[in-house]
């Protein structure tokens, strides 16, 4: 037996062959062996009993899983819009030449890989990349190069952290330099907080109570479809089946979002504590947090957390003493999929499968993890949760507005002063949060990242809330000279690649509408192009199975709504019917040089 | 009042589709008296010889003399009409498209397997139009007005449509025309 075999047979039984735990046998092994190879998927395939091709769809899946070996480091630069804005461009091209490699590529000796990524939720410090767990943040091409002499002396991405950033971004088992630029507290979410005190309150009360408490606080979800939480967990209590699950769900993907990175930085415990209240309500016993592949370095920090919970009888046999109520709470960790914040594919994903979403119905509070019902909730959800049991519904109902009560967490970048997390009672109009973010000349705000929509002055006055410009919380500013259809074009790049693919019209579609703005972009539009984007758009979100696709035409769509002067003056009207994105002389180019003819065609 | 005129090509395209306008049996018969063929494989006329309301192609376009009746289509007709899978997808020739270009060519006239040509030479002649870098359907060369789908469209489908917009009704395609298994 080879030493791979012996290896990968270790890690499968280390989690009982248990094929619903794949993500965490995949991903131990690409952590030991740097890829999983071809040999590990047959081991693999055999010891949890599955076929090969079931593991390899896995392993395909996800971007921070790879068949083929990688460098033993790998750079992951982030290449949103934001980090663009912030110089990101000039980064690339430092660490590309520093390494000599182009981007995709690894160094000739194995030791470095260098990769982009979509948003690592870091766009308050952009620009920034994580190299293999360690975040690094504000980098410049000075920094990059450093970065790789420093990579190329010792080999240790941990060692690049000179210094630690605030809170426990400084703590031993973070260590990290990340800042959490909380920049303004509300009453809700960023407030002190005693251990058990809201666990302590709701379980003197009847699970039926605390439901009813909930429903009362009016407790919308934060992660982005603002449904309302009583009734979700209403739905799950009732449904059939056992045991019942609680999951939280910390994928945040969404471009330009990174609140619950702060909120698991420094309020974890107010989450775990929401988490355990919806054990007890649901009758649930076992609770898992899904944190995004690129918060690993929030991990180990957090498995401490909860030991200390086990510890304090918070979490465990017999949560606080009370026979009859054991809770607990596992970390599933992502690989760099988007579409796994989406809940049924993220149910996927904790079930080790390809991070697919599911039809519905059946609904995850009828069928979900397991196919037992299940609670899918925003980390911001949780939190509120754990304040509304401690303070009171009415206490919490009072903040915000009549029907978007409480606060919201704003996680804000981009052209302004002050990036960072901002905590706002609902019903603030956009434009009193630009002036405290510092958004001198804003033109234009993305509200709710690329699945949002893109507002102008015109719609400053607005107010955020679920009846007006609703969000999960992402809030990108644009100034004067920001061009609304290359962000567009940006953002549809971003859906076209994290679409799962099994919807043709966000598959093709996003794509289709990718290539239609390049070809705007590129001085090739007419004004037919207009409509036909429009046309398009629709047909993608009316045909599309998730929230992914029926979605992703927004940048597009809001922008031609918003500001269609920028796409209209690339786009003339044209009488000769030819397609002005149609290059005769182009599309001859190849066959000509093939046979070597240097006129051109007419 | 003068008959309206149709014509009719075949870009990148089998004849299937034409084979299917002709498969409208003695409906010919009324189509002849509706309409006036103008430039068409049909009759064999070359030239356009006055502006017509509609504009059949069959197929996409694969190379430059493609583009060039395609555009003389758009310029000469009312309505553009792309007939068939290949019209508005590129259908079977634009299997091509995953594969470049030099591939498809050294594979087809120096590598193949019953290839003899001991020049080496892929074939330049000027006469031969030269091929576009990939294979693409209608709409993205010109403005196409319709689509008719199916490959080849049933002909009771090409039947309602060139009826309806001749005679200025609404087009009903019903389900049973447009479902093909
Ligand atoms: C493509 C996609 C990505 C999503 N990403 C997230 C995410 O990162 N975090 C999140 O809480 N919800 C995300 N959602 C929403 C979830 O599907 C789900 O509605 C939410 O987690 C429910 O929690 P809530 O009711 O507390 O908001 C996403 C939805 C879609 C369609
Ligand atoms: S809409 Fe897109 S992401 Fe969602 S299931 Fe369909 S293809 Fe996958
Ligand atoms: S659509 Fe079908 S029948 Fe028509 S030209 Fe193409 S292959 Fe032939």
């Amino acid at each position: 037996m080879s030493d791979l075999e012996r290896g990968v047979r270790e890690i499968c039984r280390s989690f009982r062959g248990d094929r619903t735990r794949m993500m965490d046998i995949v991903q131990a092994v690409q952590a030991r062996y740097g890829c999983v190879s071809s040999e590990a998927l047959n081991v693999i395939a055999a010891e949890t009993d599955t076929h090969r091709v079931e593991v390899e769809g896995i392993v395909s899946f996800y971007t921070f899983l790879s068949a083929q070996p990688k460098g033993r480091v790998v750079i992951r630069l982030c290449d949103d819009i934001v980090d663009e804005m912030c110089g990101m461009r000039p980064v690339a091209q430092a660490f590309s030449e520093a390494l000599g490699i182009p981007f995709g590529g690894t160094t000739p000796d194995g030791a470095i890989t260098l990769e982009y990524t979509a948003c690592i939720g870091l766009s308050d410090q952009a620009p920034a990349a994580i190299i293999n767990d360690v975040p690094v943040t504000y980098l410049s091409s000075d920094k990059a190069r450093e970065i790789v002499a420093e990579l190329r002396r010792h080999g240790d991405p941990r060692r690049l952290v000179h210094r630690l950033g605030d809170g426990n971004n400084a703590h031993p088992l973070v260590r990290s330099m990340v800042h959490n630029s909380i920049r303004r507290k509300g009453p809700v979410v960023f407030a002190p907080f005693e251990n058990g005190a809201a666990l302590r309150k709701a379980m003197a009360m009847s699970p039926a109570e605390v439901i009813r408490d909930i429903k009362t606080s009016r407790l919308r979800g934060r992660g982005g479809a603002g449904f309302p939480t009583g009734m979700k967990w209403e739905f799950v209590r009732a449904a059939e089946g056992e045991p019942k699950y609680v999951i939280c769900n910390a994928d945040e993907g969404e471009p330009g979002t990174f609140k619950d990175r702060v909120i698991l930085t420094e309020y974890a415990d107010l989450v775990f504590e929401g988490m355990t209240i919806a054990g007890y309500a649901m009758g649930a016993a076992e609770g898992i947090l899904y944190l995004r592949g690129e918060y690993a370095y929030l991990r180990v920090f957090l498995e401490h957390l909860l030991a200390e919970r086990r510890r304090q009888g918070l979490l465990g046999k017999s949560v606080l003493g009370r026979a009859g109520f054991d809770f607990d709470i596992r970390i599933q960790m992502g690989a760099g999929a988007y579409v796994c914040g989406e809940e049924t594919s993220l149910i996927s994903s904790c079930e080790g499968r390809r991070g697919d979403p599911k039809n519905r119905p059946p609904f995850p509070a009828q069928r979900g993890y397991l196919d037992r019902p299940t609670a899918v909730n925003n980390v911001e959800t949780f939190c509120c949760v754990a304040r509304i049991l401690d303070q009171g519904p009415g206490w919490f109902a009072q903040i915000g507005s009549r029907a978007s009560t409480g606060t919201k967490l704003f996680s804000v970048s981009g052209d302004c002063a002050s990036p960072g997390v901002y905590e706002y009672p609902f019903g603030v109009t956009l434009r009193e949060v630009l002036t405290e973010v510092g958004a001198e000349a804003p033109a234009a705000v993305q509200i709710g990242g690329p699945s949002g929509q893109m507002v102008g002055p015109a719609d400053f006055d607005r107010t955020i809330c679920f009846d007006d410009l609703a969000t999960g919380g992402s809030m990108i500013v644009f100034g004067p000279d920001r061009d609304p259809v290359y962000i567009a074009k940006r953002f549809l790049e971003f859906f076209a690649h994290e679409s799962c693919g099994y919807c043709t019209p966000c598959r093709v579609g996003t794509w289709l509408m990718k290539k239609k703005l390049d070809a705007l972009l590129e001085g090739r539009g007419e004004a037919a192009d207009l409509p036909y984007l429009e046309d398009l758009g629709r047909t993608i979100k009316f045909t599309s199975r998730c929230g992914l696709g029926q979605t992703a035409p927004n940048p597009v769509l809001s922008t031609l709504k918003n500001f269609r002067t920028a796409y209209e003056k690339r786009a003339p009207a044209r009488t000769d019917g030819h397609r002005a994105a149609f290059d005769l002389q182009a599309a001859t180019a190849e066959a000509r040089a093939l046979i070597g003819e240097t006129t051109a065609i007419y | 009042m003068a008959k309206p005129r149709i014509a009719t090509a075949s870009l990148a395209g089998c004849f299937g589709c034409h084979m299917s306008v002709l498969d409208i049996d003695e409906r010919i018969l009324d189509l002849i008296e509706l309409v006036e063929f103008d430039k068409s494989p049909i009759n064999d006329f070359k030239k356009f010889t006055g502006r017509c309301a509609i504009g059949l192609i069959e197929g996409g376009c694969c190379n430059a003399e493609n583009v060039h009746v395609l555009q003389e289509f758009r310029a000469n007709c009312d309505i553009l009409i792309s007939l068939g899978e290949c019209a508005i997808c590129g259908g079977i020739p634009a299997m091509r498209n995953t594969i470049p270009l030099r591939e498809c060519l050294e594979e087809a006239y120096l590598h193949g397997p019953t290839v003899h040509n001991p020049r080496g030479r892929i074939p330049d002649d000027p006469e031969i139009p030269r091929l576009l870098n990939r294979v693409y359907p209608c709409h993205e060369v010109v403005k196409v007005d319709y689509y008719i789908q199916g490959c080849p469209p049933p002909a009771d489908a090409i039947w309602a449509a060139l009826t309806a917009l001749l005679s200025n009704k609404p087009m009903e395609l019903p389900y049973e025309l447009l479902k093909y298994d």
